[in-house]
């Protein structure tokens, strides 16, 4: 919502664009097979476009509207993301924009009690976090979109009705042009938490709806603060509730509250009491300067998802696919990885580099990610928004000895995203392996990053199909040439990247990149890791083991 | 863990109830609540914190 006066794309400080609708073939009677056709054009409907575009294969992009979210919703994006959007070559505007962060402070009634510094190892490219609209999100990755020839992008195109078939869809679709009807192999529905998709096919999602509820509102004022989140359980703005206070680009500010007990939607939602609230609030952050209220929103606390993210050709993505609560950011982050999980699968296997069974293990893993998002969201929940008496007495007690003792004050950080491990995914069969390394990245989960001597990164060298890393001792192998026969006869993507393992009695005086990353993966030589072109480990071996390497590449392509 | 002395157990009783009343109507729940937090993690054990949670529970209201 605005304040009075202004309309719905009226912002302080981002300019719509009106995009109109186009005269596309169909209008004019011309019906073509469309390879791929994605529902919903906001973040993650254009991110699964974009990663279909890298590997070749056009997509039609639906949206409903004539422009971008009307407000900013998602603001965090983290650390894996911005490897997704590396990967689509669309990460420069964001890093050039985006607030990066690691920090944040929880308060309990106005003092201190927690700390929070996100890990950021010294190799990694990107830091834990970034802040960024909602708006800017969209139009960097919409920049991307215009720029791409693989990709039919239809504004003010509404989603009437779809009919699945066993291969593809049909899907009916009205413009301010007319209507018309699309042929579809593959549909992938990123059309939101009101997904019109799902809704046609009869689908539900599922799950648990918590109390409270919390607004949001963005606003703008001069406000000398590091970028870092902000915590505030019970202050005196808001007493027996929760404050969060996020800054974003642009001298925008993110407050978001927790609505008292008894306090009515709609009550809360006058412009009048926003105002008062945001107020306070301010008060208790010294800021006593002007400020400008920009746009404000109501949400609550869901776990929700379909029992099956794939319905025959039909895949659902991001919101259409499951609600999230807010604390852990990963609505936004989960939706991209979705994006990013389909897209390549599907894109190799429309290249015909991959067979189709490869599509079965994106709703398991993917799904899996949600219920890990679940099992943390619910802790957050239940601690941010106290259901019974019991957890309010639990938090007050938690909370108020965290002023003095140190062990409660981790309970008092609203958990942020930790990217999903495949640990359990068929494409990961031999995570016992993990048995053999005393340290570094497990099967399934994100490949670390590493600075390479000349400035570059490891994970710039992953390619578009299957990365295998081979640690060596310098000498030729025999073993080691017959596997890299092997899976470049399986993958004609493969990228072999070859990683010298320290000498042991020279690793003291010549350390350099090679060995600093043999010791983040824990390597000697002969250590073998598999990576996917998501940046998970498919699978990771101490030494050599052609055959079980082999079959998790085939897995890896949906071969078995 | 071994268990306390009676003679040491009878103070514990004492203060226990002395803090009770201390900590008044209005505040007991929340004392024995942050009691109940601290000892937990004294005593390092989540079996014999679950443990001694239902033992308290058990009988209650009878």
């Amino acid at each position: 919502m605005r304040p009075a006066g202004k309309g719905p794309l009226d912002s302080l400080y981002f300019t719509y664009p009106h995009f109109p609708a186009r005269q596309v073939p169909e209008l004019d009677g011309v019906q073509a097979r469309h390879p791929v056709v994605i529902v919903g054009s906001g973040p993650i409907g254009m991110t699964a476009a974009l990663v279909l575009a890298r590997y070749g294969v056009r997509s039609v992009l639906l949206d409903r509207k004539a422009t971008f979210n009307d407000g900013s919703r998602a603001i965090c994006i983290a650390r894996p993301s911005m490897h997704i959007l590396e990967r689509i070559d669309a990460v420069a505007p964001f890093v050039a924009k985006a607030l990066g962060w690691r920090h944040g402070r929880s308060y309990y009634r106005g003092e201190p009690i927690f700390r929070l510094e996100m890990p950021h190892p010294p190799g990694e490219k990107y830091l834990p976090m970034y802040n960024l609209q909602q708006q800017y999100i969209e139009q960097f990755l919409h920049d991307a979109v215009a720029a791409c020839d693989l990709i039919d992008m239809r504004w003010q195109s509404d989603l009437t009705g779809i009919e699945a078939r066993t291969d593809g869809a049909r899907l009916a679709v009205r413009s301010p042009l007319g209507d018309y009807h699309l042929e579809a192999d593959y549909v992938l529905a990123a059309d939101g938490a009101r997904s019109k998709v799902r809704s046609e096919l009869g689908l539900r999602l599922k799950g648990e709806n918590y109390e409270g509820h919390y607004v949001i509102a963005d606003i703008r004022m001069d406000h000398d603060f590091p970028t870092e989140r902000r915590a505030f359980f019970e202050p005196d703005s808001n007493p027996g509730g929760t404050v969060l206070i996020h800054k974003q680009p642009d001298n925008i500010w993110r407050i978001d509250y927790q609505l008292r007990d008894g306090e009515s939607e709609q009550e809360a939602l006058a412009e009048d009491n926003i105002r008062a609230r945001v107020n306070a609030i301010l008060v208790d952050i010294g800021h006593s300067k002007a400020w400008e209220l920009e746009w404000w929103s109501i949400y609550s606390a869901n776990t929700l998802c379909l029992d099956d993210y794939r319905h025959g050709r039909i895949f659902f993505m991001g919101d259409a696919a499951h609600i999230v609560p807010i604390f852990g950011v990963r609505g936004l982050n989960n939706g991209l990885a979705d994006a990013d999980n389909l897209g390549w699968k599907l894109g190799l296997v429309l290249q015909g580099e991959a067979d189709e069974r490869l599509l079965d293990s994106y709703s398991p893993e993917r799904r899996g990610a949600t219920l890990d998002v679940f099992a943390n969201a619910a802790k957050s929940t239940r601690f941010m928004t106290p259901p019974t008496r019991g957890f309010r007495l639990a938090r007050e007690a938690a909370l108020s000895l965290s002023l003095t003792h140190e062990f409660p004050q981790r309970l008092a950080n609203p958990r942020q995203m930790q990217p999903y491990t495949y640990a359990q995914s068929p494409l990961t069969p031999y995570a016992q392996r993990d048995d053999e390394f005393a340290a570094g990245p497990g099967c399934g989960s994100a490949a670390p990053n590493a600075e390479m001597d000349d400035g570059s990164h490891l994970l710039d060298y992953a390619g578009d199909g299957l990365t295998v890393m081979l640690f060596g001792d310098g000498r030729e192998n025999a073993a080691e040439q017959a596997l890299l026969g092997q899976l470049n006869a399986l993958d004609s993507k493969l990228m072999a990247l070859r990683i010298q393992c320290p000498d042991k009695a020279a690793a003291i005086t010549e350390a350099d990149s090679h060995s600093a990353i043999a010791g983040l993966f824990d390597a000697e030589p002969g250590t073998c890791y598999l990576l996917r072109p998501d940046l998970h480990i498919a699978g990771r071996w101490k030494a050599l083991a052609a055959d079980e390497i082999l079959r998790t590449a085939r897995l890896c392509l949906g071969r078995a | 863990m071994s268990p306390m002395p009676f003679d040491d157990l009878e103070v514990a009783y004492e203060a226990l109830a002395t803090a009770i009343d201390a900590a008044g109507r209005e505040h007991e729940a929340l004392f024995l609540t942050k009691l109940a937090l601290l000892l937990g993690h004294e005593l390092g054990d989540i079996g014999a914190f679950r443990g001694a949670i239902q033992a308290a529970l058990d009988g209650l209201g009878d």
